[in-house]
């Protein structure tokens, strides 16, 4: 169905806007915004760890100080918001799942990522192999702040941003597809943005 | 459009005649969609500012004056037509199920969507204890001024104090909300809505004081 013309609206685009790397209804920020259900987590490191469970051979784990001594890789890439916002060129450091997961012996066909603050995600487990998802650590060669998901969030770019989920605390691996948090209240179960998979029905 | 009413030198609410509305709950938000001639588009989201009960939805919109959507909005008559979506969200919401007491803190426009769950709260006579903690930088920043009653709401102004103001002045810490909120044994269910900088420090200062981070929900409103 064609849309309706906003009689007068002429809307702003840039060169960028044009590029073919924004998304449909998305627009683009220079700023870096917060969004999140509820008080900001303040876990200190020590308290701190990662945890892989579920439909694993054994439960592995890692302290703060064990995290970030495995092999990171710097990570650039383009996130989308739900809430319409897109940021090109984020840099990141991260742990890949593939460095996490090697070796791990599974047949989980799903995931969910628990964070501190209950927030949960769901993904497809192969959407976080085969370079698609890291947990990241550093934003533009810093520590991630608390409000940004610090110490350490879900990197997913190719989903909206409420998948890269922040306060991450581990990843269950699960036979069955178990709704998160935003799942659960009525957006999209996989929210890819070029798709604009934004609520639940897209 | 059924109506624009001017609340505030930067803020316009849109009274609205939405076809085919479900309805909503109180804190819910839309989604505005604008279509240029081209066929370009641009989305943006604006919490509902009215109560379920209200007899049109209305959405209040804050006039960024380099934004792409809210300068069009602000600018619309009676009778225009634009595309919405929604309701959208379902967490920060208020329904009389959930009990309370409620507690509302609000930073600048944050105040919108908490003056949708007033309204319901009002609308359906809930016993439910309800207190808004509003906070403005000037007194002419206020929206809903005139719907604003003492005894369930407490305006504090962190940029001015005008001549003749009797209500308080400076910004919601961890004491102001000692003096005006109910102490965590009451678990308070608390939602926050306003600019970042204003909810994180909000949450953190109720968290500071006791009270649990799960009975404590969170929006952020403004120019992203």
């Amino acid at each position: 169905m064609t849309p309706p013309v906003s009689r007068g609206f002429r809307g702003r685009r840039t060169e960028e806007s044009d590029s073919g790397r924004v998304p449909p209804g998305q627009y683009l920020t220079p700023d870096f915004p917060v969004l999140s259900a509820g008080p900001t987590p303040r876990t200190p490191l020590e308290a701190w760890s990662f945890e892989l469970r579920g439909e694993v051979d054994e439960t592995r784990s890692w302290t703060w100080d064990q995290f970030t001594t495995l092999p990171s890789e710097r990570i650039t890439v383009d996130i989308h918001c739900v809430t319409k916002w897109s940021k090109l060129d984020t840099a990141w450091r991260g742990v890949s799942l593939d460095t996490l997961l090697d070796g791990v012996g599974t047949s989980a066909q799903h995931v969910l990522a628990f964070c501190d603050g209950g927030y949960t995600t769901n993904l497809p487990f192969e959407d976080v192999r085969g370079g698609k998802a890291w947990i990241a650590y550093e934003f533009e060669d810093r520590p991630l702040d608390p409000e940004h998901g610090g110490p350490a969030r879900l990197l997913v770019p190719r989903h909206y941003f409420w998948k890269s989920a922040k306060w991450v605390r581990g990843i269950e691996l699960r036979q069955d597809d178990e709704p998160g948090f935003w799942e659960n209240y009525g957006y999209h179960n996989y929210g890819d943005p070029w798709k604009e998979q934004r609520y639940a029905g897209d | 459009m059924v109506e624009a009413v001017t609340e505030t030198a930067r803020t316009t609410s849109l009274v609205l005649d939405a076809a085919d509305w479900p309805g909503h709950l109180a804190g819910q938000h839309v989604d505005v969609r604008l279509t240029a001639a081209d066929g370009y588009q641009a989305q943006r989201s604006y919490s509902i500012a009215s109560a379920p009960e209200d007899e049109h939805l209305m959405i209040t919109v804050q006039r960024l004056d380099d934004g792409e959507v809210s300068p069009y909005l602000t600018a619309l008559r009676p009778g225009d037509e634009f595309e919405l979506r929604g309701p959208i969200g379902g967490y920060f919401v208020w329904q009389e199920a959930l009990g309370g007491p409620l507690l509302l803190v609000a930073g600048g426009a944050g105040v919108v969507p908490l003056r949708a769950m007033l309204r319901h709260h009002r609308s359906i006579a809930s016993d439910v204890p309800m207190r808004l903690l509003y906070s403005a930088r000037t007194r002419s920043d206020l929206i809903y001024r005139e719907e604003l009653t003492e005894n369930e709401t407490t305006i504090t102004l962190t940029d001015e104090q005008p001549q003749g103001w009797t209500g308080r002045t400076g910004r919601i810490d961890s004491d102001f909300l000692a003096g005006t909120a109910w102490p965590p044994s009451e678990r308070p269910l608390v939602y926050v809505c306003g600019p970042t900088g204003f909810v994180e420090a909000v949450a953190d200062a109720l968290v500071t004081l006791g009270h649990d981070s799960s009975r404590i929900r969170t929006e952020r409103f403004g120019p992203t």
